[in-house]
């Protein structure tokens, strides 16, 4: 066989079908040799060598299925159990465990230990991990991968010989990121986590692979559920685009699931008073008084969901726009993909060209990343960021105001103050050179590094919006190669939610709402004709129906209350929420939504990846929120076509700019990027109204306040 | 923390000979040992600050290495060697004999403060088993009467 020069001969051989035991051995962390598992006959060397460190060589000969190669296994296995309580049956891991499946395959059925076992204490680090230190077979797998993957160094080796654990940094507890990689890389079941540990055996669990909802990276979290309640998320499979990366919102926040606040029925205001009420009472008290507002002539405000599926995003504006009669509709933006996809279109390239994936982060020779802190508000492309650095050499510059985590892997770090980053970008690309005080030497440096980089990823945060991002894009096109970006956007349908015209400017795929041509295949979709000329902003909205010009707002999945004020009983409030948010407890009606792990549909992450989210659950009392909207729609007499969420996805694919995506890959449950042909007459009003929520680790805007998981860590 | 002028400038030797920052690590600890007379939170704190290595890290390593200490020792720290060619020859006694004489268990300070005992392995002076060590002074062919004239002599050597 052949493999390429370098290659470990333990990859060499699972390439070629091969199975080689091992246990500290992991691909992308750094070699161990620790557990002597791999040992392999090689010939002419004199004793069996460890297939995890030696690289592959011309002509060698190598032999892994020998009485000899099997002795070794048996007896490291023998040696490994020496100490293992052997507690399988009551042990969180078993039955996924690799020590139980090698013991399985390779171990023998007696021990010539006789000794008494060392017992240590399990011990609770963090809500999110305990430890177990009997099972621990010494891997060191969770001290690498916390060590280099995390870039945290909360773990590391305590003792040495027959006594050495595994110990956390903070005198008994973990002071860390909480992120549970280590839990989940663990062979055994030493490593357990808070939310799982004694709940479930792994082959009782139904398995249902979906988006994580917290934030705008789009990791695939596989939910495992019994009995309608899911008890972990994982990506143990490594089959999204996030391998085995997850952060703790991903393996851990989806408890808000079963948080006891969670609305389980529609509530009608009466008297003054939120009072439950049955889904045919409310559907019918929204439609009536939407039918009287029409009939009135009144207007309509909608505001949609970060969080919600394409589908609804889609549906929402279509039934604000042919229903309602208005392009009062908008979210909250939190990155300003409108003005990069115009700013590329107008400086004539096609923007799917430029707009790269997150998995370009691995393999990028030079990113730059503009503001933003990645480690907190995109964990999985900051983890992309640092493997790059460790791995594949990349180079990382980093512009911020402020010191970030990520600066300890920067080639260079650029510190500037807050709000300067326009002035910035205008140097970047060379329009102020004049008469440079010395302050500006720093900004000379960066600028010469830059310049002599090729083929630069640029990711930056809500920093630069509007005119900003056409700065940015005019200062990537000085520099070599081809210049592709990032913008970084909140959360898991941010990116959706504005392809899918959530905007008051635009139509879906970022045609503005005057554009004759585009109005006219909707139009003629829809069979109606569209209102003319964009509608309120969001801000606008709220200010219009505190004063009493607008009829109605209906606000779908957000909670705008928390940062806008609003006149009680001005106008009539229907909301759509998982719970009594701020924006619900002023409703006149609030309509209890599924979560989105409890629904089928479509995402589009940051980068502009589609993929699909399946329903994990299914619910008691809330309906999905693209039902609702059908539902309402019907009541009130207004025809949205078929509200199936295939079906709207069909018509996704077939009238948004980007999205007439291949359907495999979607399906096979891979990440498909959208790839938006133009865009340079997109609407860019209000740049103002773009604004992260700045989440950190810890939490995930309203939503995060119904996770004990997020509670319990921000506590500990 | 500050260390002395003369350990601080050993320490910029260190950190400007390895490659790696922390490589530095052992020997930084031993110096810093030496001079404190124990590797206090404090102490470990300082290095693993200056280092850019984590405390846990530091520990990990001190736990490995039995000559690093984290509890205080006393002005004379006395090794005795119960390893086998040490044992051999009567080490056993030996060790019984300084627990008495001492009046404290290993690990413990003498109420003076000026002596520690510590159960070592070997020492690499099997030739002349029964080995001990008192602070980095070897004492070979040991026996209970020459311990303890030694304890004597050290108590007496007293300012
Ligand atoms: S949870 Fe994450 S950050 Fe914390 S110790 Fe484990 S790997 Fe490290
Ligand atoms: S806790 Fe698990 S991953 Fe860490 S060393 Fe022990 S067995 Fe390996
Ligand atoms: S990085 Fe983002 S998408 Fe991935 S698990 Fe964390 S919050 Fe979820
Ligand atoms: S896998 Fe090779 S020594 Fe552990
Ligand atoms: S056994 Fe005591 S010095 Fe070697």
């Amino acid at each position: 066989m052949t493999a390429a020069p370098g290659t470990l001969l333990i990859e060499a051989a699972r390439r070629a079908g091969i199975e080689i035991p091992a246990f500290c051995y992991y691909p992308g962390l750094s070699l161990q040799a620790a557990c002597r598992m791999c040992l392999v006959e090689i010939e002419k060397a004199p004793k069996l060598q460890t297939a995890c460190t030696v690289p592959v060589s011309e002509g060698m000969v190598v032999r892994t299925n020998t009485p000899k190669v099997h002795d070794a296994r048996r007896s490291m296995l023998e040696f490994l159990l020496t100490n293992h309580p052997l507690d399988c049956p009551v042990c969180d891991k078993g039955g996924e465990c690799e020590l139980q499946d090698m013991v399985f395959r390779y171990g023998a059925s007696f021990s010539r230990f006789r000794e008494e076992k060392r017992h240590t204490d399990e011990e609770k680090w963090s809500p999110v991990v305990y430890y177990d230190g009997p099972r621990c077979i010494l891997c060191y797998r969770c001290v690498r991968v916390c060590n280099e993957g995390m870039d945290v160094s909360a773990l590391a080796i305590v003792n040495r010989g027959g006594r050495t654990l595994i110990g956390p940094n903070a005198g008994g507890h973990l002071d860390c990121e909480q992120c549970g990689m280590c839990i989940d890389i663990c062979p055994v079941g030493a490593l357990t986590s808070g939310s799982y540990r004694h709940q479930a055996r792994p082959w009782e669990l139904h398995y249902v692979p979906t988006i994580c909802t917290h934030c705008g990276d789009g990791c695939k979290t596989t939910l495992s559920v019994r009995n309608n309640r899911v008890l972990r998320g994982n990506n143990r499979d490594q089959s999204g685009i996030n391998g085995e990366f997850l952060c703790i919102k991903g393996r851990y926040a989806f408890d808000f699931l079963h948080h006891p606040e969670r609305l389980t029925q529609p509530l009608v205001r009466q008297e003054g008073k939120l009072v439950p009420a049955t889904w045919a009472q409310a559907l019918r008290a929204v439609a009536a008084r939407f039918r009287q507002l029409l009939e009135q002539g009144s207007a309509f405000g909608i505001i949609g969901s970060n969080h919600a599926g394409n589908e609804t995003a889609y549906l929402l504006q279509k039934f604000a726009r042919a229903g309602l009669r208005t392009n009062n509709i908008d979210h909250h933006r939190t990155a300003d993909y409108a003005a990069l996809i115009a700013a590329l279109a107008r400086s004539g390239v096609r923007p799917a060209d430029r707009l790269a994936g997150s998995r370009d982060l691995l393999t990028a020779r030079a990113v730059l990343l503009i503001g933003n802190n990645p480690t907190e508000q995109h964990p999985l492309l900051a983890w992309n960021m640092r493997t790059n650095v460790r791995l594949n050499k990349g180079r990382l510059y980093v512009v911020n105001h402020r010191a970030i985590k990520l600066e300890r892997q920067a080639t260079a770090t650029l510190r500037i103050e807050e709000g300067r980053a326009g002035a910035l970008l205008d140097f970047l690309a060379g329009q102020t050179t004049a008469g440079q005080p010395p302050a500006l030497q720093p900004w000379n440096e960066f600028r010469d590094r830059l310049r002599a980089e090729s083929d630069l990823l640029v990711v930056f945060g809500d920093e630069i919006k509007g005119d900003g991002i056409a700065r940015l894009v005019a200062f990537g096109n000085t520099l070599g190669g081809v210049t592709r970006y990032i913008a970084l956007g909140d959360y898991n349908n941010s990116r959706g939610a504005s392809d899918m015209g959530l905007l008051p400017g635009s139509l879906p795929g970022y045609a503005p709402v005057e554009d004759a041509v585009v109005r006219a295949r909707f139009e003629a979709e829809w069979n109606v004709t569209l209102p003319p000329g964009p509608g309120l902003a969001l801000d606008e909205m709220i200010a219009a129906a505190g004063d009493g010009r607008l009829g109605a707002l209906y606000v779908v999945g957000a909670n705008p209350l928390k940062r806008y004020n609003l006149n009680a009983g001005s106008s009539f409030l229907v909301v759509q929420d998982m719970f009594l948010t701020e924006t619900a407890r002023q409703a006149d009606v609030v309509l209890p939504a599924a979560a989105v792990y409890e629904v089928n549909g479509t995402v589009t992450n940051t980068c502009g990846e589609l993929q699909r989210i399946r329903q994990a659950l299914g619910t008691n009392g809330p309906r999905a929120d693209l039902e609702i909207i059908g539902l309402i729609a019907k009541e009130t007499g207004i025809s949205l076509g078929p509200v199936g969420s295939e079906e709207v996805f069909d018509e996704i694919r077939r009238l948004v700019n980007g999205y007439n995506v291949a359907m495999a890959g979607l399906a096979a449950g891979e990440a498909v990027p959208t790839a938006p042909a133009d865009g340079r007459d997109a609407s860019l009003g209000r740049p103002d109204l773009v604004h992260s929520s700045g989440d950190t680790l810890f939490t995930s805007g309203t939503l995060g306040q119904y996770s004990d998981m997020l509670e319990a860590v921000r506590r500990h | 923390m500050r260390f002395s002028a003369q350990l601080e400038a050993r320490f910029e030797r260190f950190l400007a000979r390895y490659p790696q920052r922390r490589s530095a690590l052992i020997p930084m600890l031993l110096y810093a040992q030496d001079e404190v007379g124990w590797l206090s939170p404090e102490v470990i704190a300082e290095i693993a600050g200056r280092l850019d290595l984590s405390v846990v890290e530091v520990e990990s390593v001190i736990s490995y290495y039995s000559m690093l200490r984290r509890r205080p020792a006393g002005k004379y720290h006395i090794q005795v060697c119960t390893n086998i060619s040490c044992m051999l020859r009567e080490a056993e006694p030996l060790f019984e004999h300084a627990r008495e004489k001492l009046g404290i268990e290993p690990g413990e300070i003498t109420e003076d403060g000026l002596f520690s005992l510590e159960e070592v392995e070997c020492l690499g002076a099997c030739s002349w088993a029964p080995a001990v060590q008192v602070n980095y002074d070897f004492h070979h062919e040991m026996t209970p009467e020459k311990l303890g004239a030694l304890v004597d002599r050290l108590r007496e050597k007293r300012p």
